[in-house]
């Protein structure tokens, strides 16, 4: 059994973001997995417990600075890493036929599991590219995860707290969501053990991709500026909230 | 001028204010808008979407009708193909990020979610990235492009058509691989953070579970209005999950978002930092939320707050 797990090598979030140039940012600041899949990494580890021959294979697309965050997923407790490199900003569509070609050529998924989206560029879709390539069901934002006889059971988070019911048929493509377990963070063994995991890697180019019909091209990049101009409430408590509910009432409108 | 398809949602035959904001985004140069729907809807709810400017009403027919993403989205896509609907356009809410993308797969087509911004001739949409800290300006090209708005990113506006009723019935494959067993709502009725117009956030300073009912008294005096957290509190147990506001909780665009006893995390400002009004209260003047806000009170908010819920109350 194959559990491949999707992982991306984005900004930390409490980074400072500059932009560089029209469509760049200035890349030396901390990168590290994308948070939620770090969620899909500790899942792939504990269905190892359920199957015992299964062998969890993390993949990523990205710059040569990737391989950090691969050997993160493999100090995490995966076995090995596909590492398909490039130096080009990839879109949605060309990201999920990479991890399609890479993955369909390393062998054959029962489970493939990544993030529910990306805290860089947020494009929530690649997931569900990747399964439509593969003629996969796919689901997204999964909080838990119960195989039974060639199917998953699974709950997935919609808004408000709602909750879904889903049986997929494997193989499958699962979307991890913050619910669906605590990240295991790996010890100083299993990072010393993580270094000398395999990592292949492979240059996009190499995968001789067929340039498809559709792109999402990043033209332009700014930083947000905030036009917001502070302006104190004072007073007593009581003064404090007419003054509240009169900027509630006139201001915003919203009673 | 293109034909412009609308994903509406609807549930309980109520419809979203966010939806309206959605035909106003796509009726901008008299394109002709079609509103999507999976289900025949009733007339309060047809001549609401006339109101904002739908041209045609496409109710699409299946023979399963219950939710189902894979062949809700499989229908989207056989119906749009048929009535040449090269364009489309839907909600980045719960619904929309299971089914947008999915028909985006199908159709091979370039995809943008949570827009604040859509240009439709040109082709250009604007969404944030990096956590709230840049915007991006995307151009898609392809035979059909989809775009995924945030929700009250476009302020409804009146535009008073007489839609034309049509219908499509979908032809799917007989089975899928997915299967929706049961849907299980959130706890008592649950707040929907995404589309509150009103958000009433609190943070460390709350210092248990049992005050965030002084946010509740607030919340519950004003119409619209939904309670949320920052990460401390969720990661404290004092509420639940489903009430985080931030990086990785619920990103939020409420009229006005009042954040008590939240410092103002880079994480938790990109969740909430394109809401119209912020408010902050805080103990501490040196707080990142101040220099967010438009408005901010230096005090307790355990004085602030019940004096704010009485206020609330008189004025209701």
């Amino acid at each position: 059994m194959k559990i491949y797990v999707c992982v991306k090598h984005v900004p930390d979030s409490a980074a400072t973001v500059t932009v560089k140039g029209e469509t760049d940012i200035e890349e030396a600041i901390t990168f590290l997995m994308n948070p939620y899949d770090e969620h899909a990494v500790t899942e792939a580890h504990r269905l190892k417990s359920i199957f015992p021959d299964a062998e969890v294979i993390v993949v990523s697309v990205a710059k040569a600075a990737g391989e950090n965050t691969l050997r993160s997923a493999l100090a995490m407790g995966a076995d090995r890493g596909i590492l398909v490199t490039t130096d080009d900003r990839l879109d949605p569509i060309m990201t999920s036929r990479a991890l399609q070609t890479a993955i369909t050529q390393d062998g054959r998924p029962d489970i493939i599991l990544t993030g529910k989206e990306s805290i860089d560029t947020e494009g929530m879709q690649t997931m569900f590219r990747l399964a439509h390539l593969l003629e996969m069901p796919a689901a997204t934002n999964v909080v838990s995860i119960e195989p039974q006889d060639g199917a998953v059971l699974i709950s997935c988070e919609k808004e408000a707290g709602a909750l879904e019911k889903l049986k997929l048929i494997m193989p499958c493509i699962l979307a991890a969501g913050k619910g669906l377990n605590t990240p295991r963070y790996p010890t100083f063994p299993d990072i010393v053990k993580a270094r000398k995991k395999e990592i292949k890697q492979i240059t996009l180019a190499e995968l001789s991709l067929p340039e498809p019909d559709s792109t999402v091209e990043l033209v332009h990049l700014a930083p947000i500026v905030e036009k917001r101009e502070p302006q104190e409430l004072a007073g007593s408590a009581a003064e404090i909230a007419e003054k509240i509910v009169q900027v509630l009432k006139q201001e915003a409108r919203v009673i | 001028m293109k034909k412009i398809g609308l994903l509406i949602e609807i549930r309980d035959d109520v419809v979203k204010p966010a939806n309206l904001g959605m035909i106003t985004a796509a009726h901008a140069d008299e394109h002709q808008v079609v509103a999507i729907v999976m289900e025949a809807i009733p007339s309060h709810i047809q001549a609401l979407l006339g109101q904002h400017g739908v041209d045609q009403i496409l109710t699409v027919r299946m023979q399963q009708p219950e939710w189902n993403p894979e062949l809700w989205a499989r229908a989207i896509v056989d119906a749009i193909t048929s009535h040449d609907v090269h364009v489309i356009f839907g909600l980045t809410s719960a619904q929309g990020k299971d089914l947008l993308p999915r028909v985006a797969a199908i159709l091979d087509a370039p995809l943008v979610m949570d827009c604040v911004h859509v240009d439709i001739n040109t082709q250009l949409a604007r969404t944030s990235q990096y956590s709230g800290k840049t915007m991006a300006t995307f151009r898609l090209s392809g035979e059909t492009v989809i775009y995924g708005l945030r929700p009250n990113a476009v302020p409804p506006v009146e535009h008073p058509k007489r839609p034309v009723q049509i219908e499509h019935v979908a032809t799917l494959p007989d089975t899928s691989k997915l299967k929706v067993l049961e849907a299980i709502p959130g706890e008592s009725g649950g707040q929907n953070l995404s589309e509150a117009e009103v958000i009433i956030s609190g943070g460390r300073g709350m210092a248990n579970g049992d005050n965030f009912k002084l946010l509740s008294h607030c919340a519950n005096a004003i119409e619209g209005a939904a309670v949320g957290a920052s990460r401390v509190a969720v990661d404290n147990e004092w509420v639940p999950y489903v009430m985080q506001v931030g990086q990785t909780g619920s990103k939020v665009n409420p009229k006005v978002y009042i954040a008590c006893g939240i410092s103002g995390s880079i994480q938790h400002l990109a969740g909430m930092k394109t809401s119209g009004m912020i408010i902050a209260i805080n103990t501490d003047p040196d707080a990142a939320i101040i220099s967010h806000s438009d408005y901010y009170v230096i005090g307790d908010l355990f004085e602030i707050l019940p004096a704010l819920a009485e206020e609330l109350e008189k004025a209701k």
